[in-house]
């Protein structure tokens, strides 16, 4: 039962390889695995929680003696010593490791167009982006290819792409799952989080991936609810949403905000309290954002020098070739681009007028939603401005990119939980997301509605 | 002109944990290269830090040894450079709120005391180890990477080469007797960095400075100094302007050269870390390590004074080295000679560590057998002759002195009877000095000690000796 499962979806990885969704399968290990607990299930032994379930890990988290490439040419070659946390436990809990999916480089992109190891499809529209930078992973797990994919989220990595995708992405709180083994892009944003076809085998993962750990001093001591089991418990009574008039200005595109409105309505007959609300700040999200985001890359990058591992230039002439060559060489324009940003904003006479400001207005906004999470329950918005757009649309227009993020990224900034619930189509037969974002902590909350409105509202069959 | 020196240290000391600052590597010194390594010390991609509690412990000790502010809450930040043995690209440092802040510590210079003030002591990780010259390629050694290490930044307030030297072994007393450092210079577990400028004698402006580097023992800290000072006034005194930058000291050619001027323009773009939180010391476990703080040089040469009752010359040389303060009292365990025990301590034991070159702690004698050797004496069992007779004997073959005494039969003679029989044949047997004796020349007396001591193979009771031979030649004289 698990062996076949197992095999179905290395063929569907096969049938779909041009979609490029993985950057590594691991064909062998995972059917001999399935057969491992295959065996397990029929001798009687006890097994884990996630026993056959399959999952494909996006490639800047670790896994012991796999390559580790973060989509770039500087990591083509290397190859993890160690598990990341997540890993450990999905592991333990007796999932099925079937790849390592594609990205954007260092996860650094919207669209997934920045990989060094080609675009990723939109399974929907080939001719479209799939959304990143946990591209493949979305893709992945729309394909059905896998049952879970992992993402990492740091401005809406996770949710953008479930949203061109059509499949459920959730960002927990920072700090509710581990971040040792996932490679830092931007350290105080960096959120390990899933994609699935449902709610709850998102609840189920999340379950066992979360909570502290001693090797991540960022990661959170509070308790792990059980998401699974709770995940039909919604307290109907007094939830409010609370719809930001910010979210919902001139760049919306027309077919997602119908749909968003529509479901606004679908909320208010099933009795929840709509109020409308104001987040001040979020103006100031998306450029708040690449200030901060930038100046930690700028640092995290720093360690590919070809000194110690990783791609290294030929016979530099001096250390300072070796660096600047190296780095040249095998860092993709983006990854270039945030690098110089990030140093600049981190300079010597414009600390404070970039970085420090940025810090004072990353708390302002998290003071907003905390003001605006004493009042409502949720939040709730577009995940995206617009639907998947062509492949090759915004890569010469870096802000046009950027603009993909304006409703994810505050949720980075504020270190929030945010899921992405596909809800539609647009005319062109595109999936649509909206964006639910709930206080700190409250992921059984956003799974609980996420849950209800998978049951309730969508009716829409996913998959192909 | 008149001119006189401002003087900063920045020292920098390697702290005695088992692990390093963020991992659980090692930090044994002297193991082959790269084997105290781990992807977390090597900066692989995906790996975070984890402080060590041990390190934040032994920071705060300094900080309450120099009488610094403990920071309730205080930051680690990221210090941006590339370098090779740098492998994350950025030291984990403290920049702005280091653990402790504002102290000082005294020191005491030509009978005049004087506060050095301490602006900050912060906690950061070590660098690995480049090793050039290695035909056309450097080396490189990651198992210091990641060891803790703490700074300590004075304010510009050393004058004088001498001060600093004398500021500068105070740490050093200072860390070894807290057990956080090593303090050894030459393996450079104990460094020291100056920032030099110079002025007019009395004037409140400060000069261009200079930064000296690469001075790995305290002499070479007074040396560069002096050198440096030297150098400064003679450029300002003909009119010429001192230009800032890092100088290292030569030791072997005793001068001061320019460091490679590309390597220090440094934008270090410092920023919180944030793989870190905020390191919160309240105030229940600052007490604990308050109240476990060991004793302090000062204070324990204080207490020992009042306690032994010895003259503060040897308490001073007692207490250079904590392990010396230590060989010492254990030794009062066993004696309340104290002041045998500090003459033995700085003739004998002091020229053996010289002369040998090792370490208090590797000395063969074990502090028991002194203070049992000293009661020997003092109980008339041996003559201080003897008692050097054993000590030697000790160095090479280590058990106690009354086993030694015996085996050897080395005990005095104190029979009077005994001695009597011997002074009178020595009389007999010397008759020519005698009548010298008889004759007014005191000076012979010791001729016959010196016999009666042959005689009985230097175990005679020399007061003894001295008291019967004294009586009998003056029987002769009447």
């Amino acid at each position: 039962m698990i062996v076949e499962k197992v095999e179905n979806y290395l063929k569907r990885i096969q049938d779909k390889k041009h979609l490029n969704a993985f950057l590594e399968v691991f064909s062998e290990e995972s059917i001999q695995r399935a057969n491992q607990l295959e065996k397990k299930i029929h001798n009687g032994e006890s097994v884990g929680k996630l026993c056959g379930t399959v999952v494909a890990v996006k490639d800047n988290i670790a896994i012991k003696d796999k390559k580790l490439t973060c989509g770039s040419k500087i990591l083509e070659n290397f190859t993890s010593l160690y598990n990341a946390t997540v890993i450990e436990k999905l592991l333990a809990e007796d999932a099925i490791i079937i790849g390592k999916t594609n990205l954007d480089e260092f996860a650094m992109g919207s669209s997934n167009e920045n990989s060094a190891f080609g675009i990723v499809k939109n399974p929907y529209d080939e001719k479209r982006v799939p959304g990143g930078s946990s591209g493949g992973s979305a893709v992945a797990v729309a394909s059905e290819m896998c049952d879970v994919a992992l993402g990492s989220d740091t401005g809406g990595s996770i949710r953008q792409p479930a949203a061109f995708c059509g499949v459920y992405g959730l960002k927990p709180t920072y700090g509710r799952v581990s971040r040792f083994g996932l490679v830092a892009f931007a350290s105080s944003f960096d959120c390990i989080g899933l994609i699935a076809r449902d709610s709850i085998s998102l609840a189920k993962t999340l379950n066992v991936i979360s909570g502290y750990d001693l090797k991540d001093s960022t990661s959170s001591n509070q308790k792990v609810p059980e998401y699974d089991s709770i995940i039909q418990n919604l307290p109907k009574d007094n939830i409010t949403f609370g719809v930001p008039v910010e979210f919902f200005n001139d760049g919306l595109q027309s077919d997602i905000k119908n749909k968003i409105f529509e479901i606004i309505e679908f909320l208010k007959s099933n009795s929840f309290q709509i109020l409308e609300i104001s987040l001040p700040h979020i103006k100031y999200s998306i450029a708040d954002y690449y200030l901060l985001t930038t100046a930690e890359a700028s640092s995290n990058l720093s360690r590919y020098d070809g000194v110690k591992y990783g791609s290294r230039i030929e016979l530099p002439q001096s250390i300072k070739d070796l660096y600047t060559q190296t780095r040249d060489e095998y860092f993709g324009n983006e990854v270039k681009r945030r690098i110089m940003l990030g140093t600049f904003v981190l300079s010597a006479g414009y600390y404070d007028a970039y970085y420090l400001k940025a810090q004072k207005v990353r708390r302002l906004i998290q003071n907003d939603f905390i003001d605006a999470f004493n009042k409502v329950d949720f939040i709730i918005s577009p995940t995206t401005p617009t639907t998947a757009f062509k492949i090759g649309e915004k890569t010469d227009n870096p802000l046009s990119m950027y603009l993909s993020d304006i409703y994810t990224t505050s949720a980075n900034l504020a270190g929030l939980p945010a899921i992405n619930i596909p809800i539609g189509f647009d005319s062109n037969k595109l999936p649509i997301g909206m964006q639910l974002m709930a206080n700190f902590f409250k992921e059984d909350l956003l799974l609980q509605m996420s849950y209800f409105i998978e049951n309730n509202f969508n009716k829409n069959k996913l998959g192909n | 002109m008149r001119f006189e020196a401002v003087i900063g240290l920045e020292i920098h000391a390697q702290l005695l944990t088992e692990s390093k600052l963020f991992c659980g590597c090692s930090t044994k010194f002297g193991n082959p290269p790269n084997t105290n390594i781990c992807p977390v010390c090597m900066g692989h991609p995906g790996v975070l830090p984890i402080l060590n509690k041990k390190a934040v412990e032994f920071t705060i000790r300094m900080g309450l040894a120099t009488s610094c502010t403990i920071n309730k809450y205080s930051i680690f930040a990221r210090k941006n450079y590339f370098y090779p043995d740098l492998p994350k690209g950025y030291q984990i440092s403290q920049y702005e709120l280091p653990l402790c802040s504002n102290g000082y510590l005294e020191i005491e210079h030509q009978n005049q005391r004087k506060k050095i003030r301490i602006n900050r002591i912060h906690l950061e990780e070590d660098a690995g180890k480049s090793i050039h010259d290695q035909g056309n390629f450097t080396l490189l050694d990651f198992n210091r990477c990641g060891v803790p290490l703490i700074e300590i930044v004075t304010a510009p307030d050393i004058q004088t080469p001498e001060e600093a030297g004398i500021f500068l072994s105070e740490i050093r007393q200072i860390v070894k007797y807290l057990g956080i450092c090593d303090g050894n210079m030459e393996e450079g577990s104990l460094r020291c960095d100056a920032n030099v400028s110079i002025r007019e004698a009395g004037s409140n402006i400060l000069g261009t400075k200079t930064e000296v580097k690469n001075m790995n023992s305290i002499k070479n800290v007074v040396d560069a100094l002096k050198y440096e000072i030297e150098r400064q006034i003679e450029i300002v005194s003909s009119g010429g302007r001192i230009i800032q930058q890092t100088l290292l000291w030569n030791a072997d050619k005793q001068i001061i050269e320019p460091m490679r001027t590309k390597e220090e323009s440094h934008d270090y773009r410092y920023f919180p870390e944030p793989d870190l939180p905020i390191v919160e010391v309240n105030e229940e476990w600052l007490n604990v390590i308050r109240e476990n703080l060991p004793e302090l040089p000062s204070i324990r040469k204080e207490r020992m004074k009042s306690q032994y009752n010895i003259p503060d010359y040897d308490i001073e040389i007692l207490t250079t080295e904590k392990e010396f303060a230590d060989y010492f009292e254990e030794t009062a365990k066993f004696t309340d000679d104290y002041k045998s025990i500090s003459n033995w301590f700085m003739t004998e034991i002091l020229k053996i560590l010289n002369e040998q070159k090792i370490s208090i702690k590797e000395f063969p004698i074990k502090p028991e057998y002194l203070g049992e050797l000293i009661k020997l004496i003092n109980n008339q069992t041996i003559s201080g002759k003897i008692a050097k007779e054993v000590f030697n004997e000790m160095l090479v073959e280590p058990g106690s002195p009354s086993e030694i005494i015996k085996e050897k039969n080395l005990i005095q003679i104190s029979d009077e009877k005994i001695i009597e029989e011997i002074v009178q044949k020595v009389i007999e047997s010397n008759q020519k000095q005698v009548q010298q004796y008889l004759e007014g020349k005191d000076k012979v007396f010791a001729h016959f000690v010196g016999q009666v001591m042959r005689e009985t193979k230097g175990k005679a009771n020399p007061s003894l000796v001295n008291k019967i031979l004294k009586e009998k030649l003056d029987n002769l004289r009447k």
